[in-house]
C-alpha cells in the first residue's frame, strides 16, 4: 500500500542570516556562517528545504565566572582569566561553531568593567579565534548602552551579532549596529506579541536592519517553564513559514546560562541521592534542554559544557540527514 | 470528536421535540459537538445515525491499554500535532530495555529502584521491555519470567521469534504485555498469539507504506490493539515517520495510522541515547524503548515528559507554603510571590543568586502569575495575610518585614494594615531581586 504523505505547503521561510566577515567583505573571520532559510518545519527534509545547519556556540565571558559550579574549572579554569585563551580553547578543543562572549564584569556590581576593558575583550576574542562571534552585555541596560557603541565601532566589519535588544530599551544596541553594520538580537520575554513588536520597531529605525535580526525568544531551562517556550517558538516558527515577516527571523536561545542556574544542574548527588551523578546530569539537562529547542526551531545556541554541545551536534548531525520519502 | 456542530445536525431527527433537554435539535447538536452532551439523551436517533455519529467521533489514534492494575500504561487517544492547540493527553511510556543476554535480575532490581522526586512530584519509568538476543526461546522464557518477579511495571516484550514469544507469553500473559512485534513474515502467528491472549501488538513494516499494509491485514484477523512502528532507526528518518504517522492519523484520519506508535533508540553511550529518545518523544513516539538505566540519565528524559505534556490552558501550581533558599535564620528576608510555577522558579532562582539565604512565602492564587492574580483579588492584602498568619513565618522570623512583587506595590498600605507587618517593595521584575537584595539585605 503506498501510503499519501502528508506534506505541509508553506507560503513562506524562514529568512537567511549570515554571522561574521571575511577579508572579502571587511572582517577577519575565516569563514561565516549562514543560519536560516528554512521551508519546513524542524528537520523535516520531506517538505522543505532546511538549508543550513543549527550553530552550537559556547560562552566565554571577560572574567574569572564567581557563581559557575566547580566543576567548570577542569574545563575552563586554565584560560578564564583570558577572554582569547578562552575562546580559542572552545573552537580548538571542544569543537564550538561560534564564541559568544558575555560582557558580565561590566556588571556595576561586579568588576564595573569599562567600555574600554570591554572593547579590549572582544578584540581579545576576535584575535583569538576565526569563528563568527556574539557579543552580550552585563544585562544591567544602563551600562550596556555605553558598551554597546565603542564595541560595535571597535569591531566595525567583523559582522557580530551584538545583544540585547529589549523592548524598553532597544534603541542604543540597534543604532550601533547601524552604524557599524552588525546583526542585533532581539529578546522578548516568553511573549509572541512582544517578539514581534520589538522586530517592528528594530525595522522601523532601519529597513535593512529587520534582515540583520535574530530573534531571542528568552528559553527557559528544563523544569523551569521550558514548554512556554517551547510552545512560543512553535508558534513563532508556524508564523514565519506561513508568510508573517515580523516572525521569520533565525532563533537563539542561552542553553547553558540557563540550564547551569538550575537545582537539578547544581545540586552534588550527596545531597540528592536520588538524582544521580551531578555533573552527568547537568550535562544532560544542558543536551535535553537544547534538543527541545532542537526541535521547536532553535537556530543559535549557546552552551556552557564541552560534552552537551558534543552530543549535540551529534544529534544534529543526525536530524540533517535526508529524510524525504 | 472532530465533528461540527451542523454536521451532527444533519443526523438527528430534527423534530425539536425537547425529550432530550434541549430547546432545539441544533442546540442538542452543539453540545454534542463541544463534548456537553451525549448522544444517548435522544431516544429518536436511528440506529444509522446512531452508527454514523460514533464512527465519525471515534478519537483519530485509538487508546491502547499495556499493563494491568495500578501499572496500566494508556497510549495514544491523541488529536494535536502541535501541544499549543490543545495540548497531549497520555505521556510517552518510557521502557527500559533488557536483554535475555545480560544479568536481568540485576537490570530488573536496578529498573525497579527508579524512582525520583522533583519539584514536589514523583517521576516513575514506567515500562520494561525485555528483548531476546539469545535466540533461545527458554533463555527468553527465563529472562522474562525473571524481570516479572522483580517489577509490576507493564512489560514490552521483543522478539520477532513466534516459538519465544509464546514461551514468553506462558508466564506473563495475564500481565497483558505488549508484544512486539509482527511483521510481513509472522504476523499470522504473533497475531495469533496476542489476539488469543488479549494483549496488544506491535505492528513493524520495513516502512510506513508496508506497516499500513500489515496493519490492514492484522486487522483482517481481528486484532484491534495495536502499536506501529515503521522499521526505520535512523533518527531522522524516525521523526518523519512518526510525524506521518500522526499527521496522517489525525489531520486524514487515514484509519492505518490511527494507533499509537512506538520507537528504539539505537545509540551506544547512553547519553546520546536520552538525547535521541527526546527527539521521539518530542515528536510523536507513544513509547520510547531505551538502554540507558541511570537515575542522572532518566531524570532529564521524565522531567521532559511531564513538561511536554502538560496543559498548556492551565497553569502548573507549586505547593502554596514557605520554601527556604539556602540556610535562613530568624533574621533572613522574606519574599513574597504566587504560586504560579514559572513565576516562584523564576524568583527562587534570582533569590538563590542573590546568595542570600531566604524564604520565599508562595501564596496560593490557584496558579496564576501575579498580576492576574492581583486582578483577580486572588492576591489581595487578605489572602496574603492569611498565607503569612497560616504558614508559621511569626515563629520562624523575628522580624515583621515582607519584599512584595513591585508590579503589585499598590498594596503596600493594605496589606500593612490587615496583616501587621512592613511591607518592603521589591523589583518589578524577577531579575532586579539580585541587586535589590545586595542593596538591602547583604
Amino acid at each position: 500500500m503506498a501510503v499519501e504523505i502528508l506534506k505541509e505547503k508553506y507560503r513562506s521561510k524562514v529568512g537567511e542570516v549570515t554571522l561574521g566577515a571575511t577579508k572579502d567583505d571587511g572582517g577577519t573571520r575565516s569563514h561565516t556562517i549562514t543560519v536560516g532559510g528554512e521551508s519546513a518545519l524542524p528537520f523535516l527534509h520531506f517538505e522543505g528545504e532546511v538549508p543550513n545547519r543549527p550553530v552550537v556556540a559556547l560562552e566565554v565571558w571577560d572574567m574569572a565566572p564567581e557563581d559557575w559550579d566547580p566543576l567548570f574549572e577542569k574545563f575552563y579554569g586554565d584560560v578564564w582569566d583570558d577572554p582569547g585563551k578562552w575562546a580559542k580553547k572552545c573552537v580548538d578543543e571542544y569543537g564550538a561553531d561560534l564564541i559568544q562572549i558575555r560582557l558580565k564584569g561590566a556588571d556595576p556590581d561586579l568588576k564595573d568593567a569599562s567600555p574600554e576593558d570591554c572593547v579590549e575583550a572582544v578584540k581579545k576574542v576576535l584575535e583569538a579565534v576565526g569563528v563568527p562571534v556574539i557579543v552580550v552585555g552585563c544585562g544591567k541596560s544602563e551600562k550596556d548602552a555605553k558598551i554597546y557603541g565603542p564595541v560595535a565601532e571597535a569591531a566595525a566589519g567583523e559582522n557580530l551579532l551584538l545583544g540585547v535588544a529589549e523592548l524598553e530599551d532597544y534603541k542604543a544596541v540597534t543604532s550601533a549596529c547601524m552604524a557599524n553594520s552588525h546583526l542585533v538580537i532581539a529578546q522578548s520575554p516568553i511573549d509572541i506579541n512582544i517578539c514581534k513588536q520589538l522586530n517592528i520597531l528594530i525595522a522601523e529605525m532601519s529597513t535593512a536592519m529587520a534582515n540583520r535580526i535574530i530573534i531571542d525568544p528568552t528559553i527557559a531551562a528544563l523544569g523551569y517553564g521550558i514548554e512556554y517556550s517551547y510552545s512560543i517558538m512553535e508558534r513563532a516558527r508556524n508564523g514565519a513559514l506561513q508568510g508573517d515577516k515580523m516572525l521569520a527571523m533565525p532563533m537563539i536561545g542561552n542553553v547553558g546560562l540557563e540550564v547551569w542556574r538550575t537545582k537539578e544542574a547544581n545540586t552534588p548527588e550527596d545531597e540528592e541521592p536520588g538524582w544521580g551523578e551531578q555533573e552527568e546530569r547537568g550535562m544532560l539537562w544542558e543536551a535535553t534542554t537544547a534538543m527541545a529547542y532542537l526541535q521547536s526551531g532553535i537556530n543559535i545556541m549557546v552552551l556552557r559544557h564541552p560534552d552537551a554541545l558534543k552530543i549535540i551536534k551529534g544529534n544534529i548531525d543526525d536530524l540533517m540527514q535526508d529524510n524525504s520519502y | 470528536m472532530g465533528l461540527t456542530g451542523l454536521e451532527i445536525y444533519k443526523h438527528l431527527p430534527k423534530t425539536n421535540c425537547k425529550d432530550c433537554g434541549s430547546p432545539t435539535c441544533l442546540a442538542f447538536a452543539m453540545a454534542l459537538a463541544s463534548g456537553k452532551a451525549s448522544l444517548d439523551a435522544c431516544p429518536h436517533v436511528t440506529d444509522e445515525a446512531k452508527e454514523a455519529l460514533d464512527s465519525a467521533s471515534a478519537p483519530p489514534i485509538k487508546l491502547v491499554k499495556v499493563g494491568t492494575g495500578d501499572h496500566v500504561v494508556e497510549l495514544g487517544e491523541e488529536t494535536e500535532i502541535f501541544r499549543h492547540d490543545k495540548r497531549f493527553f497520555h505521556p510517552t511510556g518510557v521502557a527500559v530495555l533488557i536483554s535475555d543476554t545480560e544479568d536481568v535480575a540485576a537490570k530488573a532490581e536496578a529498573f525497579e529502584g527508579l524512582e525520583f522526586h522533583r519539584v514536589g512530584m514523583d517521576f516513575v519509568t514506567d515500562m520494561v521491555a525485555v528483548q531476546c538476543d539469545s535466540g533461545d526461546a527458554a533463555k527468553f522464557k527465563e529472562a522474562v519470567e525473571t524481570v516479572a518477579g522483580k517489577t509490576e511495571k507493564a512489560m514490552v516484550l521483543i522478539t520477532e521469534d513466534p516459538a519465544a514469544m509464546e514461551a514468553a507469553l506462558e508466564v506473563v500473559a495475564d500481565r497483558k504485555p505488549l508484544v512486539c512485534a509482527a511483521t510481513a513474515d509472522n504476523f499470522e502467528k504473533m497475531t495469533e498469539l496476542a489476539k488469543g491472549k488479549e494483549c496488544p501488538l506491535v505492528v513493524r513494516g520495513k516502512d510506513i507504506n508496508e506497516t499500513a499494509e500489515l496493519v490492514g491485514k492484522v486487522e483482517g484477523l481481528g486484532h484491534k490493539d495495536l502499536v506501529l512502528d515503521s522499521g526505520a532507526r535512523e533518527t531522522s528518518k524516525v521523526l518523519a515517520d512518526l510525524t506521518q504517522f500522526r499527521r496522517l492519523a489525525v489531520k486524514k484520519k487515514f484509519r492505518p495510522f490511527g494507533y499509537p506508535a512506538i520507537a528504539f533508540t539505537t545509540k551506544e553511550d547512553p547519553r546520546e541515547e536520552v538525547v535521541q529518545a527526546g527527539v521521539y518523544m518530542s515528536k510523536y513516539a507513544d513509547v520510547v524503548v531505551l538502554k540507558a538505566c541511570e537515575k542522572q540519565q532518566l531524570l532529564p528524559l521524565l522531567s521532559w515528559r511531564l513538561n511536554l505534556y502538560t496543559d498548556p490552558q492551565k497553569p502548573i501550581a507549586v505547593e502554596a507554603k514557605l520554601y527556604d533558599v539556602g540556610e535562613p535564620t530568624d533574621d533572613s528576608p522574606v519574599y513574597l510571590t504566587t504560586n504560579f510555577s514559572l513565576t516562584y522558579f523564576i524568583v527562587e532562582g534570582e533569590v538563590e543568586s542573590s546568595r542570600i539565604p531566604s524564604r520565599i512565602l508562595s501564596v496560593d492564587t490557584g496558579g496564576v502569575s501575579v498580576l492576574t492574580a492581583y486582578a483577580d483579588n486572588k492576591f489581595s492584602a487578605e489572602t496574603i495575610t492569611e498565607a503569612i498568619k497560616g504558614c508559621g513565618l511569626e515563629d520562624k522570623v523575628k522580624h515583621r518585614k515582607v519584599v512584595i512583587p513591585g508590579h503589585v506595590a499598590v498594596l503596600k498600605g493594605a496589606l500593612e494594615e490587615e496583616s501587621g507587618w512592613e511591607v518592603i517593595v521589591g523589583p518589578r521584575e524577577a531579575s532586579g531581586i539580585t541587586k535589590f537584595a545586595k542593596d538591602n539585605f547583604a
